[in-house]
């Protein structure tokens, strides 16, 4: 055509970015092997085929690791590790602002390498990607100059398991490594087998700026690989970014283990779109949501909710947009969505959208002209799709949302939780006050107003529910790979067999009148499900009494009444305080009581447990008001707020060592920060935990709040740790016990924090109270509200 | 397609604050709509030189300075009918190429109009107390009056901001709209000094209020705010004349003007109406570049383009 002609048509024409020099790196590496201990090894198993998903060119190949490799890998990690972990941290972060500097330097070649492997727009990899990498290793830098300022007393973890999905290569890769380097981990990375190539560029990096050797290793391979780090006994922290199914393998993998864990998970996120919303706003949102990285995104706003007065004004314009969506090479500058990463990704969303137009959905897809060849994806949105819906459930992974029509605010809320996921949501009102009450109550992680998939490293990202736990970027962040000072401790013994229901002929302690056996369930005194008790013995094996024995009936119904005491997140801090306050006023009264109770039961200083016991209801009442999140410093007109929010009904497991004080230490964090529990008491002292029914009856703790069980203590657990409705776990048992809760936990993937077996001695501060007790009690929530009038 | 395919004149619609009442624009969803544009779309190599050549359509070469004189606006209009170097336009394959309209005050109209006489270059002028707009009523619209009488055959008129700022959109309406009838036959462009208006609401509504009254084209600034066009702005300004026209069928124009002085700039406006509109809105009738020095940038890079050379100022003729 000529300039006339385009003078009429106005066509963008052809705009593509050079691939020659990343082309000709790929060419002199025919095969992509390991990086161990500073050299770059030639795979010794398999490999398999690197891929361009945009031509089907095959670029390269990789070597999937063996047991060998990933061994030499570990070893590497940990001989490294002394060395780097002592380095002060000036010195840590002189390497992360060298890699920091040294991607910027090569930014336009990482661009286009990261393009060519993972079918991604050159304008994504080049304006998001890649800053934002730049940007986590800026920030780390920081982390790691002020880890003794602002993490006194903790240190290293050891070496950790790094596991990334091939949706952002690189991006994953500095998630996860430069966190871990700055708290002065050592590192073996596992990169996708389908994304290699950025991961390997990044190690030559490493070797330019002259990491020491064994600090980043690179263990390239498929999931078989990866089982092989997360299992490796060298391995102290396991973090894994990718799908749900995966989370759950890992996480039953290394139960028991005593490997720290983090799980970056799937997600369903919602973005709702309210009738005040600024539409064309919201609708530029979508792209941002569904059509970024062709909605191959963990937390893309995938199931689209509109209120009803405005859908269908919103889905035309919704169409209009899409027509001018471009879609085809992704080294184009001037496309919006390129290639999806494999062929085998895009057959499993044209089956899920089949699927959808099997169950009565109507898919509208952009009218876009589709490249020849590649694994291309036409990005579109579904109507007619119902929450019942398989792609209402389940994650497309791919260019297209679901939608849904809501009434009123109440009901977004509602059809927004509806999901096992909550990783992030987006909401769009120009009504401040409806945008911020959904953001406190929708179920996620990231909550962005009026605004979609901002990411910044200091501002914590990660999910709620089965979209995992622990948080990537920020403070929050750092938590994850760092080890709170070490205590002493002794391992806890299995619990001794119940002494069952038989009549006992041995001595007894027996009161002037006979206890009732009973339960604390939504705020009332219950008989067992069971019908049963079991005896409890004090010093000397004489029979104190009979507690209640729980079964999984009694668990049920006090997770339900748990779950119906929603109220007491909602109350001010300061009620919770005055709360925990008046429980240790009433306690206090009963003092003598409950001394006379702990000696009868044996352990060793009763007087001070009790003492201690009202210090710490104090203490944590003291800090129901004050155990803050923050205001983050992200972007430049950005308000952007982590909030610790409580995790709903956590499990609290008692231990049997300080039957008061143990079991206290544990319901006063959580309750403080607004969660409802349900408490399995010490199972060899119950009747401690059942004479503070009537304590906490008095106390003003709505009902539901603390729920209190007797029985055997790992049967009760392992319910709670199976059961879905429990968003948190903390078990203070054996190390058998925390193998089995922790693999009970992988079905909703709730967070389960033990104390690895050890005993702790709960008279000490240092060791039965503190922020980590705090932090364990809260969920990080990060709120995004970018502002302008 | 293009200034052939030509289109009923806009009348404006009663005054209906319906459409824009409720309207709240979010500006750090349009502040991030803007700035990923220019990242979005790009122009290379023969397209690149075609819509840099398109721009030159859609420029009003403008100039408005209190020390105009006829000799000045003479210059002016010789660089409108001839505002590429003939062998540059040779090189491009195009035979004729001209600005959109020469831009200037009332009382410079007659030696426009003369200059430009024969070119079929329309000679518009701002009026209505350019750029403050705080002269009695009367006197604006005999000015507008004046003008046309002159020969312009586009008005650039500026609003009242007092009205747009205290929320009297239908005094704003009602004196547009005379402005409309003193037109007459000449297009209307109504300024609305968005840098005064400051937030995009604001500038949606005065927006709305302006094509109800009959502007042919909505136009972002005199020049003289201390903020001219931005692409937010224009974002917001083009998609009520989206949504104006979605409601009633008629079609108005807009012209960002002040500020927009590089190739680059051209670009990034030529891309947001392309995204936002089509390629329809990219055609001089229904797009103007308010500029002065953005022509100069322009022929350097069209010289670039057929030379491989980078070019020089003093290779191209002045304004």
């Amino acid at each position: 055509m000529t300039i006339k002609d385009l003078m009429q048509t106005m066509d963008y024409g052809p705009a593509p970015e050079s691939a020659t020099e990343a082309l000709a790196w790929i060419a002199d590496r025919p095969v992509i092997g390991h990086f161990i201990n500073g050299r770059f090894t030639a795979p010794e198993g398999e490999m398999a085929e690197v891929v361009n998903p945009a031509t089907d060119a095959v670029l390269t190949r990789v070597g999937l690791g063996t047991v060998a490799e990933v061994d030499a890998a570990v070893q590497a990690a940990r001989a490294a590790f002394p060395k780097w972990a002592a380095l002060p941290g000036h010195d840590r972060a002189r390497y992360l602002y060298a890699l920091a500097r040294h991607v910027q330097k090569r930014e336009r070649f990482l661009s286009v390498l990261e393009t060519l492997d993972n079918g991604k727009t050159i304008r994504e990899s080049r304006d998001i990607d890649v800053p934002l990498v730049a940007r986590h290793f800026y920030h780390h830098a920081g982390w790691a100059e002020l880890m003794a300022d602002e993490f006194p007393g903790h240190s290293a973890l050891g070496v950790c398991g790094q596991i990334i999905p091939w949706n952002f290569p690189l991006l994953m890769l500095a998630w996860k490594v430069a966190p871990a380097l700055a708290a002065g981990n050592t590192v073996v990375l596992k990169p996708a087998d389908l994304t290699p190539l950025t991961a390997y560029a990044f190690a030559e990096i490493c070797a330019e700026i002259g990491l020491p050797p064994g600090v980043l290793n690179i263990v390239n391979g498929d999931g078989a690989t990866g089982a092989l780090i997360a299992g490796h006994e060298g391995v102290a922290k396991v973090a894994f970014t990718g799908s749900t199914e995966v989370g759950r393998v890992i996480r039953r993998q290394i139960a028991g283990s005593g490997k720290k864990l983090s799980l970056e998970l799937g997600g369903k996120s919602p973005f709702i779109v309210f009738e005040d919303a600024d539409l064309d706003a919201a609708v530029e949102g979508v792209v941002d949501a569904i059509w970024f990285n062709q909605g191959e995104v963990c937390c893309a706003g995938s199931r689209i909710l509109v209120q009803e007065g405005v859908a269908p004004r919103f889905f035309d314009r919704l169409r209009k947009r899409m027509e001018t969506l471009r879609i085809g090479d992704p080294l184009d500058k001037t496309m919006d969505v390129g290639a999806v990463v494999s062929r085998k990704q895009l057959a499993r969303i044209h089956g899920l959208l089949a699927q959808a137009e099997a169950e009565g959905a109507t898919l509208h897809r952009a009218p876009v002209q589709m490249p020849a060849q590649g694994a291309f994806c036409a990005p579109g949105f579904l109507t007619g799709t119902a929450p019942a819906h398989t792609v209402s459930q389940t994650e497309i992974f791919g260019p297209v949302a679901t939608t849904l029509t809501f009434r009123t605010p109440d009901e977004a809320i509602t059809l927004a939780n509806d999901t096992r996921y909550g990783l992030a949501a987006s909401v769009w009102s120009q009504n401040i006050d409806r945008a911020i009450e959904v953001a406190a109550k929708v179920k996620a992680g990231v909550v962005w107003i009026n605004a979609t998939n901002i990411f910044d490293a200091g501002a914590p990202f990660g999910g709620y529910r089965e979209s995992g736990y622990g948080r990537e970027g920020g403070r929050a962040g750092m938590r994850e790979y760092l080890a709170a000072p070490a205590r002493p401790g002794k391992p806890r013994p299995d619990p001794a067999p119940l002494s069952g229901v038989a009549p006992h002929a041995g001595k007894a302690d027996r009161a002037g009148i006979d206890v009732t056996a009973k339960l604390y369930i939504g705020g009332k005194q219950t008989r067992a499900d069971g019908g049963q008790s079991y005896t409890a013995t004090g010093k000397g094996g004489v029979a104190l009494g009979q507690a209640a024995l729980a079964n999984r009936k009694d668990v049920r119904n006090a997770v339900e009444a748990a779950g119906k005491a929603s109220g007491w997140g909602g109350v001010t801090a300061h009620n919770r305080a005055q709360v925990l306050y008046f429980l240790a006023e009433n306690l206090s009264q009963r003092a003598e009581e409950f001394t006379a109770a702990l000696a009868a039961c044996g352990t060793p200083k009763p007087a001070e447990e009790v003492a201690a016991t009202l210090r710490r209801a104090f203490w944590y009442a003291a800090q129901a008001d004050k155990f803050d999140g923050a205001v983050t410093a992200t972007k430049s007109n950005h308000v952007t707020l982590t909030v610790n929010e409580p995790f709903g009904t956590m499990g609290l497991i008692a231990p049997d060592e300080a039957p008061l004080l143990g079991l206290m230490s544990l319901i006063l964090p959580a309750i403080a920060m607004g969660n409802r529990v349900v408490a399995v008491a010490s199972q060899s002292h119950p009747l401690i935990a059942t004479r503070l029914y009537q304590v906490l009856e008095t106390s003003d703790i709505p009902g539901g709040v603390v729920n209190l069980l007797t029985g055997a203590r790992d049967e009760l657990a392992k319910t709670l740790a199976e059961h879905d409705d429990v968003a948190a776990l903390w078990y203070c048992g054996s190390a058998s016990g925390v193998a089995m809760v922790e693999t009970a936990s992988a079905g909703n993937l709730k967070p389960v924090w033990t104390d690895q077996g050890l005993t702790r001695d709960w008279l000490d501060p240092a060791q039965g109270q503190g922020r980590e007790f705090l932090h364990r009690a809260v969920q990080v929530k990060t709120i995004w509200l970018p502002y302008g009038a | 397609m293009s200034e052939n395919g030509t289109f009923p004149r806009m009348t404006g619609t009663e005054f209906t604050p319906e459409w824009f009442e409720n309207v709240s624009v979010n500006r750090s969803a349009a502040e991030r709509r803007a700035a990923s544009l220019p990242g979005r779309r790009t122009v290379k190599k023969d397209h690149q030189a075609a819509w840099l050549a398109r721009a030159i359509t859609c420029i009003d070469l403008t100039t408005l300075a209190g020390d105009d004189t006829a000799g000045r606006v003479q210059r002016l209009c010789a660089k409108a009918r001839q505002p590429l170097r003939p062998d540059l336009l040779a090189a491009l394959g195009l035979e004729m190429l001209t600005v959109g309209a020469v831009c200037v005050y009332p009382t410079m109209v007659p030696h426009a109009v003369k200059a430009l006489d024969g070119s079929g270059i329309p000679v518009a002028s701002v009026a209505t107390g350019f750029p403050a707009g705080l002269t009695p009523l009367p006197l604006r619209l005999a000015e507008i009056r004046y003008a046309v009488d002159q020969g312009a055959a586009e008005i650039d008129i500026v609003i009242t901001r007092e009205q747009a700022l205290t929320g009297n959109w239908a005094a704003l309406y009602d004196e547009i709209r005379q402005m409309r009838e003193a037109c007459g036959d000449a297009h209307m462009k109504a300024i609305l000094a968005t840098g005064d208006l400051k937030t995009l609401t604001n500038v949606y509504k005065a927006s709305m209020v302006a094509m109800q009254a009959g502007a042919d084209f909505i136009k972002t600034s005199t020049g003289k705010e201390e903020v001219n066009a931005t692409l937010p702005v224009s974002l917001t300004m083009v998609r009520a004349l989206r949504d104006f026209g979605d409601r009633t069928g008629q079609r108005v124009g807009f012209k960002p003007a002040g500020g927009l002085k590089t190739a680059k700039d051209a670009m990034n406006w030529l891309i947001l109406m392309k995204e936002e509109m089509g390629s329809r809105w990219c055609m001089p009738d229904l797009f103007r570049i308010g500029a002065s020095s953005m022509l100069g940038d322009i022929e350097r890079q069209l010289e670039h383009h057929v030379t491989g050379r980078y070019s020089a100022a003093n290779r191209h003729a002045l304004a």
